[in-house]
């Protein structure tokens, strides 16, 4: 099984860390896993703006990166999500349509394709909440939605819950967006700010040390907002955790 | 970066459970007690035909802590309300799929089951007026008003009347419009839209409406007590009421096979106002119509558990014909809705039940409150809805949105809202209708991104603040992200650097 590591420009940028325990967690299972070096980004940020057409160039040079890997593995349901529900820009050839099938984000592929059943080297004794991205949760399904009247279910948990020590706690509005939203955060940046923040206290009065979620991109929006409001929640991606981070 | 204000009290909570170091800060120096109660924020700035800053008006509103907070949890608690509901119906996602497979068939039959609503309304000795728009739709219930020299006119509550204007119309022309809704009232005596479409004075604080009920009643503005509140506008509106010449009603459903109307209130001023006066007109909008009785059934039970959490409205009420002696009038309204039926895209916003539940659930909704949108629609369905009315004008709603999804999740008909505001983003792109430093930007986001060499010659200006960003987010008039929030904290190195370092560029481990 070969497979694609695409690496979402902002975890690149400011959370490497992220990109090498999702390597390192992949390679634990066997998976010869590619790093494409030409990759850039998913063309999210131009898209969630509308501008479909400025994305198309960006997305075929994803394409070009990613088309000769059985699977192609994301830390970020959001970007992930993009590429398989949104990639509308570039023509649909057999390319595009099987990179996009083959797209996981990395809790996805972990249990849903490796069907992994332990994490022997990880062991996280701290009280943990965890967070859903929102198209990870509502466009990729890697959890029940609390709106939905359905089974309940939820891959990041199952995960989580295979590592020793760690204490999944509950937060009061757990499916509510923090508001980071893409462009969003930028262009909308006071209720950004203030969704992040609500969630920041509903996420520090929970009694967690950590907040965890399979997407750096509302991470780093909330420990933004955390830092700010002088909350000493700290924020960890999954991917960390799961490749036996220890705080 | 460091100095920024301090944060307002939470949407919807206190502090309490928070860490102490959270109220330290600058602005606790500053900060004096508000003398008497929070004012209540306003709405969007309407500015002629200009887009929409729905922004600025969301930092007002947000810049009121007690009005935010309330706003938050009132309309959280209906979300929550509502998931019990749900969670008590066991085919509740089979009646949302019946409720959304109900009006695919309507919406598509529609010239069909208008007319047979028609014949069959006419059969019961109602009359049936057809408007193409807003103004023939005022024409017409004014002309019937004339016809029968009627001077006051008392309502229910109608979205409909809102989008066409037609209470400032009946003013202009002599008539005296009063609503009987308590919450639309409200909105009345303060000369105000709704801001939400079930609650529509939601956004308000019980010291609102004392300063409301004072101004234009005379009441003690210093009585904030729920109960005498509303007693005094029973006290001050009945009158008008027994009083009145005419009355009307908006519609939930047309049901076309029985020729029937159905309005659901919790209040009964429906009842109220199509029963005191003899003569009861109603407002619908074509899309209104449902084939059978049987058909109304799925959305009674849908309507209220997704708007209130409530199993039912108080009153469900079915009125056939006119009352002995009395008349009977129906205006349809198209006012653009064939139009929208016609838009590929965003047809299927016409199955709106104007439940309200998409608003009760966007976390941009509670913490904007309704009236930032400046449109007779607000929140999700709104941002679908309004750029059919006016497509510049309401060109930034859309972006109002973190497309997060709940409100398709929350919807009772299924209408696919956030992605139809990522549709409308398309269309507006499109159609030069974003700002155009947006589009530039965009633009050269897009070529940046498209050239690896260009992109990775971007990121290693390591000493400089763009360094902190991307430059695609950065590369703005202003850096906005540090108003409510810290920078992420930047690595030595980026991913890139480090595979390239430790892994060499074949991906090999050295």
């Amino acid at each position: 099984m070969r497979v694609g590591l695409f690496v979402p420009c902002y975890v690149d940028a400011f959370h490497p860390e992220v990109g090498q325990a999702t390597l390192e967690l992949l390679e634990r299972f066997g998976v010869e896993v590619d790093y494409p070096f030409d990759q850039t980004c998913c063309g999210q940020p131009m898209t969630n703006t509308g501008c479909h057409e400025e994305s198309r160039a960006t997305e075929e040079l994803f394409v070009r990166n990613f088309s000769q890997y059985d699977y192609i593995v994301g830390p970020s349901g959001s970007c992930v999500n993009h590429v398989r529900h949104n990639f509308d820009a570039p023509e649909q050839t057999d390319d595009v349509k099987q990179v996009r099938a083959r797209s996981y984000e990395l809790v996805e592929f972990l249990h849903d394709i490796l069907k992994v059943d332990a994490f022997p080297w990880a062991e996280f004794p701290h009280k943990v909440t965890l967070h859903n991205n929102c198209n990870a949760l509502r466009g990729l399904n890697i959890a029940s939605m609390t709106e939905l009247r359905e089974k309940q279910y939820s891959k990041p948990r199952d995960l989580l819950e295979k590592v020793k020590g760690l204490e999944l706690v509950p937060i009061t509005r757990p499916d509510e967006c923090c508001g980071f939203g893409g462009t969003f955060s930028v262009f909308e940046e006071a209720v950004s700010a203030r969704m992040g923040q609500d969630k920041a206290r509903d996420q520090a009065r929970s009694g967690a040390e950590y907040v965890t979620s399979s997407d750096s991109s509302c991470l780093m929006h909330q420990g933004g907002c955390a830092e700010r409001l002088g909350l000493p929640t700290k924020y960890i991606h999954i991917s960390q955790i799961l490749n036996g981070a220890r705080a | 970066m460091s100095q920024q204000q301090k944060p307002d009290t939470p949407a919807g909570r206190t502090n309490e459970g928070a860490p102490a170091n959270l109220t330290h800060g600058a602005g606790a120096s500053v900060t004096m007690p508000a003398r008497g109660p929070e004012p209540q924020p306003r709405g969007a700035v309407i500015r002629g035909n200009h887009p929409i800053d729905q922004a600025e008006a969301a930092k007002r509103f947000m810049a009121a802590p007690e009005h935010l907070a309330m706003h938050d949890q009132r309309l959280w608690d209906l979300r929550q309300k509502r998931d019990r509901q749900k969670d008590q119906i066991e085919e509740w996602e089979e009646l949302r799929q019946l409720a959304s497979d109900i009006k695919t068939h309507t919406l598509t039959h529609l010239d069909t089951y208008l007319e047979m609503f028609e014949k069959n309304a006419k059969a019961n000795g109602v009359h049936v007026h057809w408007a193409k728009d807003a103004a023939e739709h005022n024409a017409i219930v004014l002309e019937i008003l004339r016809s029968k020299n009627a001077k006051r006119l008392i309502k229910s509550k109608s979205m409909l009347t809102e989008e066409c204007g037609f209470r400032e119309y009946a003013g202009e022309h002599g008539i005296e419009v009063v609503e009987t809704d308590l919450g639309e009232r409200i909105q009345q005596l303060d000369d105000e839209a709704p801001s939400h479409v079930v609650v529509p004075a939601v956004h308000k604080l019980r010291t609102d409406v004392a300063a409301v009920f004072a101004r234009t009643m005379g009441t003690d503005p210093n009585d904030c007590e729920v109960t005498h509140l509303a007693e005094e506008q029973r006290d001050h509106t009945r009158p008008l009421i027994l009083s009145a010449d005419a009355g009307m009603t908006g519609c939930n459903y047309a049901v076309a096979e029985t020729g029937s109307v159905v309005v659901c209130t919790n209040e009964g001023n429906a009842d109220l106002s199509a029963n005191t006066t003899g003569l009861h007109i109603v407002s619908a909008g074509i899309e209104k119509i449902i084939p059978k009785l049987e058909d109304a059934a799925v959305f009674v039970r849908m309507l209220s558990r997704s708007a209130l959490g409530s199993p039912i409205t108080q009153y469900t009420s079915h009125f056939r014909g006119p009352r002995k002696g009395g008349e009977m009038h129906i205006v349809f309204v198209d006012n653009g809705r064939t139009d929208r039926l016609g838009l590929e895209k965003f047809w299927t916003s016409l199955k709106c039940i104007r439940c309200g539940a998409c608003m009760n659930t966007c976390p941009v909704f509670r913490r904007s409150g309704g009236l930032s949108y400046g449109a007779t629609y607000a929140g999700p369905i709104g941002l679908i809805i309004d750029p059919t009315f006016n497509r510049h004008k309401y060109s930034t709603l859309p972006f109002s949105s973190t497309m997060n999804g709940s409100c398709t999740n929350v919807c009772p008909v299924k209408i696919n809202i956030h992605e139809q505001i990522a549709d409308w983003r398309r269309v507006l792109s499109e159609n030069h209708e974003i700002p155009a430093f947006k589009k530039s930007m965009m633009k050269a986001a897009g070529m940046l991104l498209a050239s690896p060499k260009l992109y990775r010659a971007s990121l290693p200006v390591a000493d400089s603040a763009l360094r902190h960003l991307p430059r695609f987010i950065v590369y703005n008039r202003m850096n906005t992200w540090t108003r409510g929030r810290e920078m992420p904290h930047v690595p030595k190195e980026t991913f890139h650097q480090w595979y390239k370092k430790n892994r060499g560029k074949k991906g090999k481990k050295s």
